[in-house]
């Protein structure tokens, strides 16, 4: 808890890499790490998604919602 | 040819068979027009996260279609006009998706009987310990949004995010 923040290690993005998930509107299962309980898109300083696959994700979560695949809000 | 990719939601009264004969039609649109549709896949009767005009559950079907756009506006104004239709939503991609969709592919990988009518709420029991135990890999990245709170540079910011959010459920 007293340790000094700034030696935390930078997470990478978790889309980044050969082996990581494709960001897809029909893949709700992955869409959902990245929203918070009530249903928001988590900020990208939190996920440490790359801010271009923050703009990928965000379209996606927003596609996913119109089709009634998650909610909107939740509560 | 433009590859678009179309997923439109039927309401939930009309039978199997009925969203056949929706999807046919469709198809005829697009294969009139000189296009193909290279896959249909339907996913089912699903459960809504919202209502949709007083539906609880729609039928979810997806079209992969290679036409040009004059033969997609005009199956997406019959779409408009046909009330069966909820939703539908049509988007262009460079290359069209072959074998089964990241939908057909998740209820696979954790078959869980989701065919049955309606999933979400009623499986909520079963479904609460579930993603811990069953997709390993996924609980990973899972975990690394939590911790992720503490880890994050700007640590003060994050709890603070938190508890407004919170105060914003008791309101």
């Amino acid at each position: 808890m007293s340790r000094p923040s700034f030696f935390r290690r930078r997470k990478s993005c978790p889309f980044a890499g050969p082996n990581a998930p494709t960001i897809d509107y029909k893949d709700v299962k992955t869409l959902s790490r990245f929203v918070s309980e009530r249903g928001k898109i988590v900020p990208s300083r939190i996920t440490a998604v790359s801010a271009k696959k923050q703009r990928e994700l965000a379209k996606a979560i927003k596609r996913a919602r119109f089709l009634a695949l998650m909610p909107y809000v939740i509560g | 040819m433009p590859n678009y990719e179309t997923v439109f939601i039927a309401r939930q009264d009309i039978s199997a068979t009925q969203v056949e004969g929706l999807v046919e039609n469709f198809e005829k649109v697009i294969t009139d027009a000189g296009g193909s549709v290279p896959k249909k896949e339907s996913w089912g009767l699903k459960t809504l996260s919202y209502k949709i005009k007083k539906n609880r559950k729609g039928h979810y079907m997806l079209l992969n279609i290679a036409a040009e756009a004059e033969a997609v506006h005009e199956m997406e104004r019959q779409m408009r006009i046909n009330e069966d239709i909820l939703r539908y939503i049509t988007i262009r991609m460079d290359e069209l998706e072959e074998g089964p969709s990241a939908m057909m592919r998740s209820r696979d990988r954790d078959d869980r009987p989701r065919r049955d009518r309606d999933d979400r709420p009623r499986h909520g029991g079963d479904r609460g310990p579930k993603p811990d135990a069953a997709p390993a890999a996924d609980a990973a990245p899972a975990a690394e949004a939590a911790p992720a709170v503490e880890d994050a540079p700007k640590a003060e910011d994050a709890p603070k995010a938190d508890e407004t959010k919170s105060e914003g459920d008791e309101a």
